[in-house]
C-alpha cells in the first residue's frame, strides 16, 4: 500500500505543477485565482494521502487548515483585489 | 493485500483520475466559466473518492469522520467560492465562450 | 522497499525544483496580482515541504499564515495600492522613491549571496550525524507539563523565545498604527452566497482554533496556529464589511491585545522573584501554567493579526465609542 500512496502523491503533485501553467497564462485575474483554488484542493488530497502513508495523523490537521483558509484567500480576492477586467482578451 | 486494500486502491486511483480530468479542464477549456465546471466538479469528486479510499484504511471511526468532515468543508467552500467567481466574472463583463 | 525510497525521493526532488522555479518567477513577475497568486501557491508547496521535513508544527503555521492570511493581506494591500496609483500626484512620488531604491536593487542579491555562503559554511561544518539537543529534550519531557516535545520547547524549555515573539507581534501592530489612517475600504453588502459562507465558516474557524489549542499539549498545534486560524475568522468578518469602530480604543480590547505578552511577562517576573529563574515552571504546575499562557497568547495573537489586517489605528477621541 505504501508504494501506491507515494505514487498517487507524486501524481497529484505533478497535477498541481501542471496547473501552474494556468496561473502564468491567465488570461484574466479570476483564472489565476481559480488555479490557486485547485492547488488548495490538490494539496489537501496530497496531505491526506501522505498522512496515511507516514502514519502521522497530525497532517490531517494541516489539511483541515488548508481547506478552511483557502476560502478566506478567495473571498479576499473577490471582495478586494479583483480588478475590472478587459473583456477583449478573456478567452483563449 | 486484503479485499479492503484492493477496494481502497481502486477508489484512490479513480480519485486521482478525476484530479487529472480537473487539471486537463483547467488547462484546455476555453473560458473561465467552463474552467470553473472542470475544477469544482471533478476535483471535489476526486477528493471524495480519495477520502473514501483512505477512510477504509483509517484506524478509527473518529479519524474516518475527520476525513469526511474535511471533504465536506472543501466542497462547501469550493462551491461557494466558484459561485462568487462566476457571478463576479459576469458582472465584470467577461464574455461566455461561443463556438 | 527500493521503489518506495525512489518514489519518496522523486516526490521531494519535484517539490524542491518547483519551489525554486516558483520563487524565481514570482520575484521576476511584473503583474502584482499574478505574483500574489504565485506566492500563495509557494506557501502551499512550502507547507508540503515542511511536512516532508517531518515538521508538522511548522507546516500547520505555514498553512495558516503563508497560504491563508498572507494571501488575504497582500490582496488587500494590492487593492489599496491601486487606489494610490490612480491618484496622479502620488505616482510621481512613487517613481521618485523607486529610483532612490535602485542602488538597493543591486545590494540585495549581494547581501543574500553572503548570507547563503555563511549559512552553507555553517551547515557543511556541522558533524554529519548529530542528535543535537533532542536527547536533552527527551530526558526532560517528564518535567515539562505537556507531552508534545515542540510545545515543551516553545513554552517551557525556551519559553523566553516565545515571550519575545509575542512582543514582536505587538510592536509590529503599534508600528502599523503609527502610520496613521489609510484609505479605509468600503465594502458592499455581501450577496446571499457570501453571507451564508461567512455564517457557516466563522463558527467552524473558531472551533478549529480551539481544537488546535487543545491538541497542542500532546500533538502538533498550539497558540500560534490556533491564533492565526482565529484571526482568519476575524479577517473574514472584516472582509464582509464588519468594523470594530470604537471598540479598538476600549479597555477590554486593549486588555486582550496585551493579555498574551502581559501574562507571559508577569509569570516570568513572579518566577524570578520566587525561584530566582525566569520562566522555570514548577513541575507540578507546569501543565496548568502552559495552558493559561497558551490560551491568552491565542487570543492576543488572533486580535493582533486581525487588527494588522484592518490596519486602521483606533480613534483617540471618545465620541466614536
Amino acid at each position: 500500500m505504501q508504494a501506491i500512496y507515494f505514487l498517487l502523491a507524486l501524481f497529484l503533485l505533478l497535477n498541481l505543477i501542471a496547473g501552474m501553467w494556468r496561473v502564468l497564462r491567465g488570461p484574466t485575474a479570476a483564472d489565476r485565482m481559480l488555479a490557486a483554488q485547485l492547488f488548495g484542493t490538490t494539496a489537501v488530497a496530497i496531505l491526506l494521502i501522505v498522512a496515511q502513508a507516514t502514519g502521522d495523523p497530525a497532517l490531517r490537521d494541516v489539511a483541515l487548515v488548508f481547506a478552511l483558509l483557502a476560502a478566506v484567500t478567495a473571498v479576499a480576492f473577490v471582495r478586494r483585489a479583483w480588478p475590472d477586467e478587459d473583456p477583449r482578451h478573456d478567452t483563449d | 493485500m486484503t479485499l479492503i486494500d484492493y477496494l481502497s486502491t481502486i477508489l484512490l486511483i479513480a480519485g486521482a483520475l478525476f484530479f487529472l480530468a480537473g487539471t486537463l479542464g483547467l488547462l484546455r477549456f476555453p473560458d473561465i466559466y467552463t474552467r470553473l465546471h472542470a475544477l469544482t466538479k471533478a476535483d471535489n469528486v476526486g477528493l471524495g473518492l480519495i477520502v473514501i479510499g483512505l477512510a477504509l484504511q483509517s484506524e478509527s471511526l473518529a479519524s474516518a469522520g475527520k476525513l469526511i468532515l474535511i471533504w465536506l468543508l472543501v466542497m462547501f467552500a469550493g462551491a461557494s467560492v466558484s459561485n462568487l467567481i462566476a457571478s463576479g466574472a459576469l458582472q465584470r463583463g467577461i464574455r461566455l465562450w461561443k463556438r | 522497499m527500493e521503489t518506495l525510497t525512489l518514489l519518496a525521493l522523486s516526490f521531494d526532488a519535484l517539490l524542491n525544483l518547483s519551489l525554486l522555479y516558483l520563487a524565481w518567477i514570482l520575484l521576476n513577475c511584473e503583474d502584482l496580482l499574478k505574483a500574489i497568486v504565485l506566492f500563495v501557491a509557494f506557501g502551499l508547496l512550502m507547507a508540503l515541504a515542511w511536512v516532508r521535513l517531518d515538521a508538522p508544527d511548522v507546516a500547520l503555521a505555514e498553512a495558516a499564515i503563508g497560504a491563508g492570511l498572507t494571501g488575504a493581506l497582500l490582496l488587500t494591500a494590492l487593492a489599496k495600492l491601486r487606489v494610490i496609483e490612480t491618484n496622479k500626484g502620488t505616482t510621481q512620488q512613487l517613481k521618485q522613491d523607486s529610483e532612490n531604491f535602485q542602488t538597493l536593487h543591486y545590494m540585495t542579491p549581494l547581501a543574500l549571496l553572503l548570507v547563503a555562503i555563511g549559512l552553507g559554511y555553517v551547515v557543511f561544518s556541522m558533524p554529519p550525524i548529530s542528535a543535537g539537543l533532542s536527547n536533552d529534550v527527551a530526558t526532560n519531557m517528564g518535567n515539562s507539563g505537556v507531552s508534545h516535545s515542540v510545545t515543551a520547547v516553545l513554552l517551557n524549555f525556551r519559553g523566553y523565545d516565545t515571550l519575545l515573539e509575542m512582543f514582536v507581534l505587538l510592536v509590529s501592530l503599534l508600528g502599523v498604527w503609527s502610520f496613521g489612517s489609510t484609505t479605509s475600504q468600503h465594502e458592499t453588502t455581501p450577496g446571499p452566497v457570501l453571507d451564508t459562507l461567512t455564517r457557516r465558516l466563522v463558527p467552524v474557524l473558531i472551533l478549529v482554533a480551539a481544537y488546535l489549542l487543545w491538541v497542542g499539549a500532546h500533538a502538533p498545534g498550539g497558540a500560534f496556529q490556533a491564533g492565526s486560524v482565529l484571526a482568519a475568522a476575524g479577517v473574514l468578518l472584516l472582509l464582509m464589511g464588519w468594523r470594530p469602530g470604537g471598540y479598538l480604543s476600549t479597555l477590554p480590547f486593549r486588555l486582550i491585545l496585551v493579555a498574551g505578552p502581559g501574562l507571559f511577562a508577569i509569570t516570568a517576573a513572579l518566577l524570578y522573584l520566587l525561584k530566582g529563574q525566569l520562566l522555570a515552571f514548577p513541575v507540578e504546575y507546569a501543565g496548568i501554567i502552559i495552558f493559561a499562557l497558551e490560551t491568552t497568547a491565542t487570543l492576543s495573537i488572533a486580535v493582533i493579526l486581525a487588527a494588522l489586517f484592518l490596519s486602521e489605528p483606533p480613534h483617540s477621541d471618545k465620541e466614536h465609542i
